[in-house]
Parts: C-alpha cells; sequence; structure tokens
C-alpha cells in the first residue's frame, strides 16, 4: 500500500492496441512522484502521445483501441473511476492551442464547469477566472479583453489559456500533449518558464520531441522506442549516461 | 484557336443564362405592372379581397397562406431533422447504420412532389377528417410539407455537426465533459450557422413548394384564421387558377409569382451567404 501512495500515477503493464495484434505501446510500466515534471520522449511513431491519452482514458472515445494493464491515479485504478472524474483530476493540454471558438476568453476559462453542468455564483466565477489567467501569467495581458473570444488571441497565448482552462478545475496531474510544437521560440519559452512554476501545484507529464526541452524542464524522463519504454530515469542521468544503447542513439542524433 | 472557340462557347452560354433569368424576371414584372399599378403595390399586398366577380384582388390572403405553412412544417421537421442530424453526424458518425438513415433520409427529398400529395390526400387526410370535416387545409399541408422538408434540413446540419474539430471534442472532453454536454456546448455552438443557414434553405423549399400543397390545402381564398381552415398559398393560388385567368385577375397572380420569387431569391441567397461565411472561417 505504501508504495502505491509514494507515486500519484503508476502505470503497469499497459498497453494499447488501435487494431488487434497491433501494439502501439507495449507493456509500459512507471511510477510518477508528485510535484514532478516527467518528460516523454521518443521519434513520432513510437507511442508516446498513445501512452499519455491512455492515462486520462481518452482512448475510450474511439471504437476499436483497447487499452489493458493498469493506470492507478493516487492509488485508484482509473479504470474503476468514472472517466468524467478521471478525466478533471488528470487535465490534459493539446498539441495545438485549442480553445472553443464560440466562447470568450472568461468563458473559455469555465468551460470545465460549463460542460460539467456545475453553477457557480458570480465572485466564484470572478475568483477563478483570475486565479487561473494568473497562474499562467496571462492576466495582465487579456484582463481588459475577458469578453473577447478567445480564439483572438495568440497562438501563445491561446495555449496559456487552455492551460488556464485545465488548471481551473484544480487537477493533480496535467497531461501535456507536445504543448509548444504548434508556438513560435518566444512563447515556447513562457510555456517552458510556466511549466516550472506549475510544478509546485500540479504533477506534470510532458510529451515531446524536443531534446532539449525535456533536459531543460524535466526531472525525469521516459525514452519510448516502437510503442516500448526504454529507459526510464533521472533526466540528469540519462542524457549524461544512457543505460541502453537506443537511448544513447536518439540523444546523440543517430535517428529520430 | 480552338480554345479561344472554346472560351467564346462558354462566355457565350453563361451569357444566355443570365439573360434568361433577366428575361423571367422581366416578364414578371412587365405582366405584374398592371395589377401592381391598379391597386398599388402596398394595397396588393395588404388586400385580402380576392374577387372575380368585382375584379378586385389583394395577395394577403397567400402571403399569409405562404407564411404560415411553411413556418409550421419547419416547426414540425425540426424535432425529427434536428435528430436525425444529430444521429448521422455524431453518434454514429461514420457506422454502417447512419449511412442507412442517411440514404433513406436523402430519399425522400428524390421523392416526387405529386407523390407526397397523393399519400397525404389518401392516407393523412382521412385521418385528420376524423376529428371533423374533410381534413384539407394549413394543418394538413403543413404535415406533408414537413415531411418534404425533412432530408434538407437535416443532411447539412449532419454534415456541419460532423465537421466539428476533433481536437476541440476532445478538449471538452478532457475536460471532464459527458457526451451530451460535448454536442450541447461545443459542437452545436460551433455548428450553429450552419445549422441556420440549412433550416433556412429548407424554409425557402417550403415556401415555394406547390403540388403537394396545392392538392392538401383546400384552395379558398380566404385569409385563414386557424390550423384546421382551408386556405391556399402563393403557389398553390397560381397553380389553381392560371388557366382560367385572363385582365387583372392574370396580372394578379403574376405580382404573385414576382413577390413569391422575390421570397424565395432572398431566403436563398441569406443562406448561402451563411454558408459561404461559415465554410471560409472553417478552411
Amino acid at each position: 500500500m505504501e508504495d502505491t501512495v509514494k507515486y500519484i500515477l503508476e502505470l503497469k503493464n499497459v498497453s494499447v492496441s488501435y487494431s488487434p495484434g497491433k501494439q502501439a505501446v507495449d507493456n509500459v510500466s512507471a511510477g510518477i512522484q508528485p510535484h514532478t515534471v516527467t518528460a516523454i520522449m521518443g521519434p513520432s511513431g513510437c507511442g508516446k502521445s498513445t501512452l499519455l491519452r491512455a492515462v486520462n482514458r481518452l482512448h475510450e472515445l474511439y471504437r476499436d483501441i483497447r487499452t489493458t494493464g493498469e493506470i492507478l491515479l493516487k492509488g485508484e485504478s482509473v479504470f474503476r473511476m468514472n472517466p468524467m472524474q478521471v478525466r478533471r483530476l488528470a487535465g490534459m493540454v493539446f498539441q495545438r492551442p485549442n480553445p472553443f471558438p464560440t466562447m470568450s476568453v472568461y468563458g473559455n476559462v469555465l468551460a470545465g464547469y460549463k460542460l460539467n453542468n456545475i453553477s457557480l455564483s458570480q465572485a466564484e466565477k470572478d475568483g477563478i477566472v483570475e486565479r487561473s489567467l494568473r497562474s499562467v501569467n496571462l492576466w495582465d495581458e487579456v484582463k481588459d479583453s475577458l469578453n473577447k473570444k478567445g480564439t483572438f488571441l495568440s497562438g501563445g497565448q491561446q495555449q496559456r489559456l487552455c492551460i488556464a482552462r485545465t488548471l481551473a478545475l484544480k487537477p493533480e496531474l496535467l497531461l501535456m500533449d507536445e504543448p509548444t510544437s504548434a508556438l513560435d521560440p518566444i512563447s515556447t519559452a513562457r510555456i517552458e518558464e510556466l511549466i516550472l512554476e506549475l510544478k509546485k501545484q500540479v504533477t506534470i507529464l510532458i510529451v515531446t520531441h524536443n531534446m532539449s526541452q525535456a533536459a531543460r524542464i524535466s526531472d525525469q524522463s521516459m525514452f519510448m522506442y516502437l510503442g516500448e519504454l526504454v529507459e526510464f530515469g533521472p533526466t540528469k542521468q540519462m542524457f549524461t549516461k544512457p543505460r541502453d544503447k537506443r537511448t544513447e542513439d536518439y540523444l546523440t542524433g543517430a535517428f529520430g | 484557336m480552338k480554345d479561344r472557340i472554346f472560351r467564346a462557347t462558354l462566355f457565350l452560354a453563361a451569357g444566355l443564362i443570365v439573360l434568361l433569368t433577366a428575361g423571367i424576371v422581366y416578364g414578371l414584372v412587365s405582366q405584374s405592372m398592371d395589377a401592381l399599378t391598379h391597386f398599388g403595390p402596398l394595397h396588393f399586398i395588404t388586400s385580402p379581397a380576392w374577387d372575380s366577380r368585382s375584379d378586385d384582388y389583394g395577395a394577403l390572403s397567400f402571403i399569409a397562406g405562404t407564411l404560415l405553412t411553411a413556418v409550421l412544417a419547419l416547426a414540425f421537421c425540426i424535432p425529427f431533422s434536428f435528430s436525425a442530424s444529430l444521429f448521422n453526424g455524431e453518434y454514429f458518425r461514420g457506422r454502417k447504420i447512419a449511412t442507412v438513415v442517411g440514404s433513406i433520409v436523402d430519399l425522400l427529398a428524390g421523392v416526387p412532389s405529386i407523390v407526397f400529395g397523393l399519400w397525404g390526400f389518401y392516407t393523412l387526410r382521412p385521418l385528420l377528417a376524423g376529428a371533423g370535416g374533410q381534413g384539407f387545409g394549413i394543418l394538413l399541408a403543413s404535415i406533408v410539407l414537413a415531411i418534404m422538408i425533412i432530408p434538407y434540413a437535416s443532411s447539412l446540419s449532419a454534415e456541419f455537426i460532423a465537421m466539428t474539430p476533433s481536437e476541440l471534442k476532445e478538449g471538452a472532453y478532457s475536460l471532464g465533459a459527458t457526451r451530451m454536454e460535448v454536442v450541447r456546448y461545443v459542437s452545436l455552438p460551433v455548428a450553429g450557422s450552419g445549422i441556420l443557414a440549412s433550416y433556412m434553405l429548407a424554409f425557402g423549399r417550403a415556401l415555394g413548394e406547390t403540388m403537394a400543397v396545392t392538392m392538401l390545402i383546400g384552395n379558398t381564398n380566404n385569409l385563414p384564421h386557424g390550423l384546421t381552415d382551408t386556405g391556399n398559398t402563393m403557389a398553390s393560388i397560381i397553380a389553381n387558377q392560371f388557366g382560367e385567368a385572363g385582365g387583372l385577375k392574370l396580372s394578379s397572380l403574376m405580382a404573385i409569382g414576382l413577390l413569391l420569387f422575390l421570397l424565395t431569391a432572398t431566403i436563398n441567397f441569406l443562406s448561402k451567404y451563411i454558408l459561404k461565411c461559415v465554410t471560409l472561417s472553417k478552411s
């Protein structure tokens, strides 16, 4: 029991297949400690996003995708929890910023509450919006245009808005699927700073195929290759003394 | 050289179409002038009279009949077309059952108007007649019209609902939304203008529908006051009386034709315009 509580997220023999017999994620096991940033690296198609999306049970939206194994969130199996509950506890940020185009900046931050039919007083709403936007350092930039559509913001601002939208629900875990791959270098730097700040509030699992990003922001790293978790350990150690030949080849640019 | 001849032919053909349309409009305008100048355009539109003996004609009864049947048809069709578009565009999108349902709905669009009229006359009318009267009237015409416009409203709406980007839907799901909440707060608002445009197209179609309505509405030239009243629409009065009309009456029918043309053209133009804006912003 003590073993499971130490980890906020524990993956046990997790496999995901898109069609019978074809494993996109193959038997992955790992434990993630709270208030850490874990980078999932690997070449395109190695299953890193697929693994991330298994955690909040997003695969269940599609037929034919099968997830097996066990995923424990705070010691409890996500498969025995209500999927809506899992997704609120484990918020997700996507590759391309996806603010809801029919909602204002204000509405986007509160979208999680609206979508879950949770009613709030005006004061509660204002508080959540300001707190969430401040926590992604967006408040000062948008406080005068809260009623504008979220899609009018720049790409980097939109992505921070999406992070704020997720944080508004007070998740324990933040799943980020290449959140900076559609952004310019300056916006990327701001998101990276933000990730380091957010570590105090949440545990972060971030998929990236930018190795230097992983080195800059993560405490520990996973290296995946062909669906397999090749190596998992402290980022520093992996970058200086990789245990596996494939990790070394990837990190030195032999492929990827 | 060949290329130039081809281009010239294309220009000629295109020009002919424009001329033809202009010709129709000119014909309608010129032939309705008698009635419009004799009664005055405003009086013509607001007068419920249609009397051959005193040669006094107005379009109000038919404008009312047209709008009443079309609006009712739209209201009756919404529950069916809306559920069909959700069925095909979201819940069973890409599944075999959606293709089957979609094709059957589209099949409705291909059924000739006269067949709907016949079915309404011999199958639906006796059912309504059970409540008293012969069953003809606004209600009967609206019900059959509603069935006729279901495919127009649902097919296009389904496409717009299906076009909701999956990244937005995933974003909503990842915030803990259920499917119904995703549909309500994300898919429908995003597809909103497209859905509006498809219902306007359906409405435009209901305004101009002639054959089935003429068979079912009862063909009386009075202002309808209730659902079970008989009446006429702009299209059905023309269909009924064009053969036997002359002089001022014929000119009045022409004027009604012109009004109907302007009305449907406006609705069609508006819906096409909305569709254009929606598709532009999507790409």
